[in-house]
């Protein structure tokens, strides 16, 4: 890693523009940016796996992988079922550390501060405190409403009732679900439709404001109103919080995100600039897939 | 021949269909058959008692002690010894057979020690009861000094039921959703939060079940309460729990002697006098009763919290 992005933290936060659209200054990475990418500048690194690995068991998942996270962009990872695209993703909150016999290697640093997620005395909870997620299928507690998403605040020691009223009507006009269960805060979670459901828990992930916000396959349970919905969330999003999110769907990949990296048994094959992995991209496996050869 | 099947006429699909479902029609007879055989010695054995005891089936029956004579006998200090009994197993139970589970299910790592664990406790479900009479006589009366008094049979009871409990809320437990409790660890809940506040809260249903399923277990136990040395003939109530003066609450109930519906009903079972077999009809009638009523809570507990709670 060169000196210009190897110290995000404080250099490359002040000095956004320094990382110039012409991509001649940049480091061997992702720099072609045409499109809103470029108009906005390539952004802050967040987060970046360093040579991450992971194991179950026996089995390595995953192999050496390395990726940048922008801060401020949503970052999708895409490939054929059991790429291990969703493992990686849940190395960010350590939610493997819930099974047995898992292990890490290598690194992923979170930024500005230094902070090695997957280091061995990281305490899991201190992560998650962080690192927000959203599942694959809806999965809001059987609570009220108000309490699935004030919970995350609750767990943070948020008691007055007055403040957490505030923070929940703010979490939840950002997911765009407020207008529609404002007059029924009180009635359980379960009695949302599938997409209001989700939104919901994107809520409840949005009230402890995640410095990222993970999304594994955030659609694949919805039908195709609720998914342009949840889609255009994301997009709203995209200028709040760092996304990175999983999808089996190439064509939700290319709406709703700054940058793909495309998985294949457990590697990253190929990542770049959304727009150029789509368009132009530079490894034969990954036009194989995005053409529809295999996946 | 692919064209053989394929263009079967739609009679020889009926047909070969309802040739089919004749082991559908068939199961169903015989399961209601079987169903119903089992129902019907349960009512008939009910409606006996019932039918015995039905000179004995009033209020002066429950609020009389036992006497010599059958027709003033009472089961006044056999029910009352049952339900303090229930109270005090059901309080020793619940706190130790939750949290054993809780320990087992949540907490504990697989290792072969947990599974030797795990492996016994099931197997103690299945021991019979007067073991656990003999158990309770070697310890708790003579060890521990406690007597033969409410506290060693709830104490004697529990250990009884516990396997049942523990089992019945590891169930319980186990199906709150991983997703549920990947909500909650995502949200950067700790291990005993998301116990506490997601997982406990959601298997209260299936816990109190499984609790009522132990307690029916024991209230109608004899052998081991025989053991440990209920009397049989009791003409007195044990101290009140509930007193006129602060704090209201007494527990000295607990080491009072006792007797039981079952010592009640065995006693006068073996004695020779035909009135006294009325008797025994009539407190069986209740026993049963209140079984069921245990059984038809635990069932409205269930459907209550499935109501509120359907993944």
């Amino acid at each position: 890693m060169q000196t210009e992005t190897g110290e995000p933290a404080v250099g490359a936060r002040q000095a956004a523009p320094v990382q110039g659209p012409d991509g001649r200054h940049a480091p061997p990475r992702p720099t072609v940016e045409p499109g809103r990418a470029q108009a906005e500048g390539a952004g802050v690194v967040k987060s970046r796996a360093e040579d991450l690995s992971f194991h179950y068991g026996a089995v390595q998942a995953l192999k050496g992988l390395n990726i940048e996270i922008r801060e401020k962009r949503v970052t999708a990872l895409i490939g054929p079922s059991g790429c291990g695209k969703t493992t990686f993703l849940r190395c960010f909150n350590r939610m493997h550390d819930l099974t047995p016999n898992t292990r890490y290697e290598g690194r992923i640093m979170l930024y500005p501060d230094d902070f090695d997620l997957v280091a061995r005395g990281v305490d899991p909870i201190e992560v998650r405190m962080r690192i927000g997620m959203v599942f694959q299928k809806p999965n809001p507690f059987p609570k009220s409403i108000f309490e699935n998403v004030a919970y995350g605040l609750r767990v943070r020691g948020m008691r007055s009732r007055v403040r957490l009223e505030e923070e929940v009507e703010k979490a939840m006009r950002r997911a765009a679900i407020w207008d529609e269960v404002k007059d029924r805060l009180a009635s359980s979670g379960l009695s949302l439709s599938g997409g209001q459901q989700q939104r919901l828990c994107i809520a409840r992930a949005l009230a402890t404001n995640p410095e990222i916000l993970l999304f594994d396959e955030p659609t694949s349970a919805l039908d195709p109103i609720a998914t342009a919905r949840i889609e255009e969330l994301i997009a709203e999003l995209r200028d709040q919080v760092t996304v990175i999110i999983v999808t089996h769907n190439m064509q939700q990949a290319a709406r709703v995100s700054d940058y793909t990296a495309f998985m294949y048994l457990g590697e990253i094959i190929e990542f770049d600039n959304t727009s150029k992995l789509f368009t132009n991209p530079s490894r034969k496996a990954t036009e194989d897939y995005i053409t529809g050869r295999y996946g | 021949m692919q064209a053989g099947t394929a263009q079967a006429s739609i009679e020889q699909i009926r047909a070969d269909v309802s040739r089919r479902m004749v082991f559908d029609r068939l199961f169903v007879v015989v399961g209601l058959l079987v169903m119903f055989s089992a129902l019907l010695v349960l009512a008939v054995l009910f409606i006996d008692l019932v039918q015995k005891g039905a000179p004995r089936l009033n209020l002066e029956f429950l609020t009389q002690f036992p006497s010599r004579k059958p027709e003033r006998a009472g089961i006044l200090s056999a029910w009352v010894g049952t339900s303090l009994i229930m109270v005090t197993t059901a309080a020793i139970t619940m706190p130790i057979g939750v949290a054993a589970a809780i320990y087992l299910e949540e907490y504990a790592p697989k290792n072969w020690f947990t599974a030797i664990i795990e492996i016994n406790v099931t197997n103690l479900a299945g021991v019979p009861s007067i073991i656990y009479g003999l158990l309770a006589l070697g310890l708790f009366v003579y060890q521990f000094n406690l007597g033969q008094t409410i506290l060693t049979a709830g104490l004697t009871l529990s250990l009884l039921i516990l396997p049942i409990v523990i089992v019945a809320t590891r169930e319980a437990l186990r199906a709150v959703p991983r997703p549920i409790r990947e909500a909650a660890y995502a949200l950067g809940a700790t291990r005993w939060e998301v116990t506490a506040h997601h997982v406990l809260p959601y298997s209260m249903g299936g816990i109190l079940t499984g609790m009522i399923i132990g307690l029916s277990r024991a209230i109608g136990e004899t052998a081991p309460l025989i053991t440990i040395g209920a009397l049989s003939f009791i003409a007195f109530l044990p101290q009140s729990p509930v007193t006129g003066e602060f704090p209201f609450l007494s527990f000295a109930w607990l080491k009072d002697a006792f007797t039981a519906m079952p010592i009640q009903m065995f006693n006068w079972v073996s004695r020779p006098d035909p009135e006294f077999q009325v008797n025994a009809a009539a407190a069986g009638a209740i026993l049963l009763g209140m079984t069921l009523l245990m059984n038809g809570i635990a069932i409205w507990l269930r459907y209550r919290y499935r109501k509120r709670i359907n993944w």
